[in-house]
């Protein structure tokens, strides 16, 4: 290589590995001003009164009663905010550890094991992705309340339990991460096949296993279609009890919005704690994917 | 020892008995019970309601009643002639558009940001992503209360530089632009992480070589990232494709009843299923509006795939 050419590489790699300039700061703070704002006027709006979002010459400056409109939402009856918040905690816990669990198992058996029509399942698996959950709905309510589970959390659990993205997933994962020498020498020391995923796969699984379960746990969070046609007021998840909320409090956005800053919270702390693990995640799948 | 006594209890537990062969037994059968969950699971409420919808669309079939008479394609028919089902077709569509074409573009630009040599990267990766922690029925209730026709933010901020109201909640298109942006704060900086995902797996070979023979950035993005990020495009497009169409939240929350608007200027395809569903209690009809959503996603999904194929040709001539 003569060293003209090698002075060109080096230029433009310099050039590429430049600090960006001010606008493209200018522009992702744009972007981050738009991601903030609405969690601020929620508070501007979820601490002033029933009368601020009607007046003119609102203040920017948030009110004090945001307290006073929480304490609203929490005693309102029929939004049953507590039993909510369990139900969804219950709920998102349940639904995430579970398809950790056989999303894993699966996903182990199909990138180590060898069986008879493994590729034609895995396709399988794959296409299922694409069939809508809407078009379930009908009879799967049918069939919820021939068994009286409507109205139970069961309902919304069980449907839930694996995922065809998580099978998917785990396989992915493991198929590049676990070596074939490891699964090979549990077997020669005369581990069962349960016994080489308990062991081997399940631990080396587990970064990918956590983002799965941190994303689970936020798509099971704010699910709302599904909760809400098979869950009632009375049961309901937080979603559910957010719509309950509207419609009893259609005047004053400031209860309404105190109470969607309550039931934003957890996921918020769950962020602010595991964010970077999702967005690690997300962009890992995306590759993948 | 340990190890034996443990296989032994295990294979026990699970009740295939004991034999010469049983780790051959093992080797072969336990793929297939460690996948069984899902496709259990999927056969109960994945495949079953899947044949069952078709069942239910060709019965007269309420929802106190149950089953009634077969009547073939009646419920298609009577659906095919409401003036409310083509309305939600249009309503879904103009809101998948209104949301998706944006949020497309949106995400690529923020991408194409975050792939610079950014400081403190983490950090803005995770603001773009904070929206997304935010469930779909707060983000509704939260820009609500912003599109208000009277006192909402918008209207307020239109008034002082001298602009006339919209009327979020009365016109149509004003309605799927008001929905379509609860959809893209939530989904832009997710579909811009994938992105962005793309974007770092293109070799940095192809961009020292543009930058060598004289390319300048907007150039390189053009010519380099665009082209090599074709196949990130089209997963971010169909995964938007199959959700988009099915939005139910955001038009349910949209207003207090929640049935897409009185004259349904807001009313999807899955708020009119809702509608006839367990409000007017005919499954038979819900169920078809169901399947007709299904084909509609599957046609959405031919088209996005003839038109990425044109650009690639496209592309391929130009290069």
């Amino acid at each position: 290589m003569s060293a003209v050419s090698a002075f060109h590489r080096r230029r433009a790699e310099a050039r590429i590995a430049q600090r960006p300039g001010a606008l493209v700061y200018g522009f992702l703070t744009l972007i981050l001003v738009a991601a903030v704002f609405p969690f601020y006027w929620s508070f501007l709006i979820g601490s002033g009164d029933a009368g601020t979002l009607s007046d003119t010459s609102m203040s920017w400056i948030p009110g004090a009663n945001f307290i006073a409109n929480a304490r609203s939402v929490v005693d309102n009856e029929s939004v049953n905010f507590w039993r909510a918040l369990g139900n969804s905690i219950i709920v998102s816990t349940v639904v995430s550890a579970s398809v950790v669990f056989f999303a894993t198992l699966a996903g182990f058996a199909f990138a180590k094991g060898r069986f008879t029509g493994q590729r034609g399942l895995l396709v399988f698996v794959i296409g299922t992705m694409c069939v809508p959950t809407q078009l379930s709905v009908v009879p799967l309510f049918i069939a919820m309340s021939a068994f009286g589970w409507t109205g139970t959390l069961g309902a919304v659990i069980v449907p839930g339990l694996v995922t065809a993205f998580g099978v998917f997933w785990m396989t992915q994962y493991i198929a590049q991460a676990l070596p074939d020498e490891l699964v090979e020498a549990g077997r020669i020391d005369g581990a069962s096949m349960f016994q080489t995923f308990w062991r081997i796969a399940l631990p080396a699984a587990r970064p990918a296993a956590a983002m799965l379960g941190l994303f689970t746990f936020i798509m099971s969070w704010t699910n709302f279609f599904w909760p809400f046609i098979v869950l009632n007021q009375t049961n309901p998840t937080l979603p559910v009890a957010l719509a309950t909320l509207q419609a009893n409090y259609f005047v004053d956005y400031s209860i309404v919005l105190a109470g969607v800053l309550l039931a934003t919270v957890p996921l918020l702390l769950l962020f602010i704690a595991a964010g970077r693990q999702l967005v690690e995640g997300i962009m890992r799948g995306a590759v993948k994917g | 020892m340990t190890t034996s006594t443990l296989v032994v209890k295990d294979l026990t537990r699970r009740g295939l008995g004991l034999g010469e062969n049983l780790g051959r037994w093992d080797l072969k059968y336990s793929p297939y019970l460690f996948v069984s969950p899902f496709f259990i699971l999927f056969a109960l409420v994945g495949l079953f309601p899947l044949l069952y919808t078709a069942w239910v669309a060709l019965h007269a079939w309420d929802l106190l009643g149950g089953q009634g008479r077969w009547t073939g394609f009646d419920n298609f028919a009577f659906i095919l002639q409401q003036r409310q089902f083509w309305v939600a077709l249009r309503n879904t569509l103009s809101i998948f558009l209104l949301s998706a074409v944006p949020q497309l573009i949106f995400a690529t630009a923020i991408a194409a940001a975050l792939d610079t040599n950014l400081r403190n990267k983490t950090f803005w990766r995770m603001s773009v992503l904070l929206p997304f922690v935010v469930m779909p029925v707060a983000v509704t209730l939260i820009f609500g209360s912003m599109f208000g026709e009277r006192y909402g933010l918008v209207n307020r901020t239109l008034a002082d530089v001298g602009l006339g109201p919209i009327r979020w909640h009365t016109d149509p298109l004003a309605s799927h632009i008001a929905i379509a942006t609860m959809v893209n704060f939530r989904w832009t900086g997710y579909n811009a992480l994938i992105l962005l995902a793309g974007m770092q797996a293109i070799s940095r070979d192809l961009y020292e070589a543009a930058t060598i023979d004289g390319a300048g950035s907007l150039r390189r993005f053009f010519r380099i990232t665009l082209p090599q990020l074709r196949p990130t495009i089209i997963f971010v497009i169909i995964t938007a494709t199959i959700g988009g169409l099915q939005i139910f939240d955001e038009p349910r929350l949209y207003d207090q009843n929640g049935l897409g608007g009185e004259d349904q200027q807001w009313m999807t395809m899955t708020i009119y299923l809702y509608k006839l569903g367990w409000t007017q209690l005919n499954f038979g009809r819900a169920a078809s509006v169901a399947w007709m959503l299904f084909l509609v996603i599957v046609a959405i999904g031919l088209v996005n795939l003839a038109i990425t194929r044109r650009i690639a040709t496209g592309e391929g001539r130009t290069a």
